[in-house]
């Protein structure tokens, strides 16, 4: 783990490569990306904490996640001021899908205030309400979240796949054959911010980041198989996954460590954190090692004990996937 | 004449086919869900949601899958209101016999309470599970309370009153 300082200094070099930001604004998201990542071998992860965040009565402080996000960003950008920040990561003239996850129903999904602020942001920075999307599967799911359906053109969008359908051709890569996507991601965004809870999961082991991707095809549960190993993985190389969803902004301020990914109050926990960065590989293996640091914590045995690691992480890292690394000594973690 | 007795008689042992057909579904099919006020200050705020096995992961995707290695043969859902506030949803999973029941309330709830419920019943602070028969019951509330583990008992005996 490296200092905030060396931290920022990488970034800020990583961001000089670009010269100007209206050079980066030409050059377009993906490479602004890519240029920071240019200057550092290791892929960058930040996590960002607020053990206040949690009123007594155990909401959200909104005000608090707002700052959260910052710091979070900041860190990550080099970039003190939030709105120059989010010009670093976002297109102004394009249509920003935040995908959520709503999937685990009310208690353990992502948070509207999460949603709120980060929508906050990119308003600000310039991007219009009307280009900005908030979906997931269908109305529940958005609804678990806090969220209203809303499909007026002219303010921000909250709608599901249930409203905008999915291709009818398949997609492919590996074994994930045959999923149709969601047409939202096809054909409606041009760059997706990933929003996803950080929880454990009966099946994978752990879901966060690249798991969430299960939300963008129509039958989910036909890659369950394995553990759902090599379907997460074989998911995210699909091109449109691979090239559209580009940052996480991860909530783990609420999270199950066990019993996932339904809601089980029984195992419920606040890590109050956010969890940021571009490779989703890197992201998925620092939330699984949260995980299992607060499994330690309670005595429970690993998920390779509990015969559920997420064996798709690695799987992910893999040569023919080749879509982020996995090995901590390749990850630049900072935790603020 | 014969002929006529002969459709009398067929066209009696259809209805009486169909009628026990229906009995038996309509047995099968006991709605498990007290409705709004059945019990004191809980109202039920959704409709009933019901899945067949087939289609579970549209409900619980990623958490089916035990469920229909269980014997799983459909899940109902219902979304309920404590004194116009605490929120709290129950789960009624009918699985194909007792022991289906058995195997989902064994996994990872060694650490609660035992309660007095069905053929088997445990309480947390936010969330009550018992089984009775070929029934699995789960009710998790969406706050914790000092009032909360007593409204939900309130709800489960609703619930087991009605299997």
């Amino acid at each position: 783990m490296k200092s905030r300082r060396e931290f920022i200094k990488t970034t800020a070099t990583g961001a000089l490569l670009l010269g100007s930001s209206a050079a980066a604004d030409k050059l377009g998201f993906a490479v602004m990306l890519d240029n920071q990542h240019a200057a550092s071998s290791k892929s960058r992860v930040v996590v960002a904490r607020d053990t206040d965040l949690h009123g007594q009565d155990g909401q959200l402080d909104e005000k608090r996640v707002l700052a959260l996000l910052d710091r979070a960003i900041a860190t990550y950008t080099g970039h003190d001021k939030p709105v120059e920040a989010w010009k670093r990561i976002v297109p102004m003239d394009k249509v920003i899908g935040l995908k959520v996850n709503g999937l685990g129903g009310k208690g353990i999904s992502t948070h509207a205030a999460l949603v709120m602020a980060v929508c906050e942001r990119l308003q600000q920075a310039g991007v219009k309400a009307g280009n900005i999307l908030v979906w997931d599967r269908n109305a529940r799911d958005l609804q678990a979240c806090g969220l209203t359906v809303s499909t007026d053109p002219n303010r921000i969008r909250v709608y599901g796949s249930d409203v905008a359908g999915f291709e009818t051709e398949p997609a492919a890569f590996g074994l994930a054959v045959n999923v149709k996507l969601a047409k939202i991601l096809t054909r409606e965004c041009d760059m997706v911010l990933n929003l996803p809870i950080l929880k454990d999961h009966e099946m994978a082991g752990v879901t966060f980041a690249m798991k969430n991707m299960y939300g963008v095809v129509q039958h989910p549960n036909e890659l369950h198989a394995a553990g759902c190993n090599p379907g997460v993985a074989d998911l995210n190389c699909i091109p449109v996954v691979r090239h559209k969803v580009r940052f996480t902004i991860g909530d783990a301020m609420t999270s199950v460590y066990d019993g996932g990914p339904g809601f089980h109050p029984e195992r419920l926990w606040q890590p109050s954190a956010l969890i940021v960065g571009e490779d989703r590989v890197a992201l998925d293996q620092t939330a699984w090692q949260m995980i299992e640091r607060k499994r330690a914590e309670v005595g429970m045995p690993t998920l390779e004990g509990a015969g559920r690691p997420p064996r798709y992480i690695a799987t992910a890292a893999d040569a023919a996937h080749g879509l982020g690394v996995n090995d901590p000594k390749h990850i630049h973690l900072l935790e603020v | 004449m014969f002929r006529s007795k002969i459709l009398r008689l067929a066209t009696v042992a259809v209805v009486m086919a169909a009628a026990v057909t229906f009995i038996g579904c309509k047995k099968h099919q006991a709605d498990p869900f007290p409705a709004s006020g059945a019990i004191a200050d809980w109202q039920k705020t959704s409709d009933t949601r019901t899945f067949a096995a087939k289609d579970l992961w549209q409900y619980i995707d990623g958490d089916a899958e035990q469920y229909v290695s269980a014997g799983v043969v459909s899940t109902s859902t219902s979304d309920y209101k404590f004194q116009n506030q605490l929120e709290a949803t129950v789960d009624v999973h009918t699985m194909g016999d007792a022991a289906g029941a058995r195997k989902i309330m064994e996994t990872g709830t060694s650490d609660a309470k035992p309660v007095q419920l069905g053929d088997a019943g445990v309480q947390y602070a936010q969330s009550v599970i018992f089984r009775k028969g070929p029934y699995l019951v789960r009710i998790v509330a969406y706050e914790s309370t000092p009032g909360t583990p007593q409204a939900l008992l309130a709800l489960a005996h609703g619930v087991e009153a009605k299997l």
